[in-house]
């Protein structure tokens, strides 16, 4: 065991998938976001949209999607977010990561938003906000409250699904699995081992954490 | 009551054909008659390549030159995709009796498995577009580097020149069509890969192998650990296979007519066996 931490930057890796996860749970939040209010919005267009965004996104392979996001947006458009190859592949991972997982964080927004009663947000109308000031003040608030389940759900499959960027070249944990599988065949085990404890470790807290957080944020009704 | 005796009959059923299935699949006995599983490369050309259901390439006729040596009919040979990440693991849970798959013998290696032959060395070398400018390793200094996730001649080439900026992918076909289309000034591995690539049809012509950037790659045969038996048998098929002068046919028609072979470390003598 003690080999793997000398030959291979393990410490690294398990930082770089950190990275990853919050990055693109930060992103995918903002964007998801930003579906859900175009899903509920009374605008046609913006739900046709919205509805087009999720039915893409999710019913797309996510390797598709990491590897078109290099290969689609930086090798045939010309796109470069850094002129360190490294760095740029970092950046269209989080960005592939973020646009995937956004379609799950629409969805479980909107699940949320379905636990409010339908007469809170007629009652906000009729009391004269606007579409706007209900969904700041009356729907989003309890909505996130009582999708803090599902998000924790994408969030833990989000930290695993990071996996999936070593097609591009992304020094995280799968592509230090790789390297060890090339390099040191002996340690595969260990590296096997020592990924799957790092994972659990990653997820437990946030599945503990969402679980206390949606009873104690529950919305009482 | 009928029903259930029925359904155990089924399931003792399957799974004695699952345990049959197993033995078929197993690498097969020592020489003789009978079939035998071969892991080569199926997505390289030049070395090891599927197309259809026909099988090309060096690695591929070496394999079935020391197969026939040691007792088998071309028919009776299976061919099992073996990517690099697989190798140790194919070879010593049994799935096939031998690894031909631009293999090189590494320490590292031979704790996990044995090697015969080896039966050709193979330099590290770059692929770059012709019109690059590109002819030596100082060359890449700044440049744009394509190679695959966790191989070890990205690492090397990293070493020696600090400056070059890293691209990896997860196969050496997308790294040579992202060369082709120009987003990477260079990618690197064993020259006898990049020379398939740059034989390939839709690269033939663009692109150009710049040889002499990092040290050997000594191709063998890996084979079960401490299997000397069967190591003897192919390093005595692949010295008959270089004398009859099928090795250097092999290595004429796969790697093509403007790959430069090292002729003083090829044909290598087969190591002894261990």
């Amino acid at each position: 065991m003690s080999t793997l931490f000398d030959q291979f930057d393990v410490w690294g890796a398990f930082w770089m998938t950190i990275k990853l996860t919050v990055l693109a749970a930060v992103f995918s939040l903002v964007i998801g976001t930003v579906v859900a209010i175009m899903r509920l919005s009374p605008v046609p267009v913006l739900r046709f949209l919205g509805t087009s965004y999720v039915n893409v996104f999710r019913n797309t392979p996510l390797t598709l999607i990491v590897f078109f996001s290099l290969i689609g947006l930086w090798q045939t458009l010309g796109i470069e977010l850094s002129a360190q190859l490294s760095v740029n592949a970092f950046r269209f991972a989080v960005i592939g990561l973020s646009v995937y997982h956004a379609a799950f964080v629409c969805e479980a927004l909107r699940s949320g938003v379905n636990t409010i009663p339908l007469g809170q947000a007629e009652a906000a109308r009729s009391i004269g906000l606007t579409f706007g000031q209900s969904l700041r003040e009356i729907i989003l608030p309890q909505a996130f409250r009582g999708a803090i389940t599902p998000l924790g759900n994408t969030l833990i499959a989000l930290a695993k699904n990071t996996t999936v960027v070593v097609t591009i070249g992304v020094a995280e944990t799968a592509y230090l699995m790789s390297k060890v599988n090339e390099d040191a065949a002996d340690q595969l085990t260990n590296v096997f081992i020592l990924s799957a404890v790092f994972f659990v470790v990653l997820t437990i807290p946030i599945g503990l954490l969402t679980g206390r957080l949606s009873k104690k944020l529950a919305v009482k009704r | 009551m009928q029903i259930r005796r029925m359904s155990a009959v089924a399931v003792v059923a399957a799974a004695a054909l699952t345990l049959a299935a197993c033995g078929d699949d197993s690498g097969g006995g020592s020489g003789g008659g009978g079939k035998v599983t071969i892991g080569i490369k199926f997505d390289q050309p030049g070395i090891g390549l599927k197309q259809g259901e026909k099988y090309s390439g060096l690695d591929v006729d070496v394999a079935k030159y020391v197969a026939k040596e040691l007792g088998y009919k071309e028919g009776d040979i299976t061919w099992k995709a073996a990517p690099s990440k697989q190798r140790e693991q194919l070879i010593k849970s049994g799935q096939v009796k031998m690894v031909v798959a631009s293999y090189s013998i590494t320490d590292e290696r031979k704790k996990e498995v044995s090697f015969a032959g080896p039966y050709f060395i193979a330099q590290q070398a770059l692929l770059v577009k012709k019109d690059s400018g590109i002819t030596d390793l100082q060359g890449l200094q700044g440049k744009k580097l394509c190679s695959v996730s966790g191989s070890t001649s990205a690492t090397k080439l990293k070493a020696k020149v600090p400056g070059v900026n890293l691209q990896e992918f997860d196969t050496y076909s997308k790294c040579a069509e992202v060369l082709a289309s120009g987003r990477i000034d260079a990618m690197t591995t064993d020259d006898t890969i990049l020379s398939g690539y740059a034989n390939q049809a839709a690269y033939k012509g663009k692109l150009q192998v710049v040889p002499g950037v990092g040290g050997d790659e000594i191709y063998g045969i890996g084979i079960k650990k401490g299997d000397t038996a069967t190591c003897k048998k192919i390093n005595d098929a692949l010295k008959k296979m270089v004398q009859d002068g099928t090795w250097k046919k092999a290595v004429e028609t796969n790697l093509g007519s403007e790959y430069k072979i090292d002729s003083s470390k090829n044909p290598p003598q087969p190591a002894a066996c261990s």
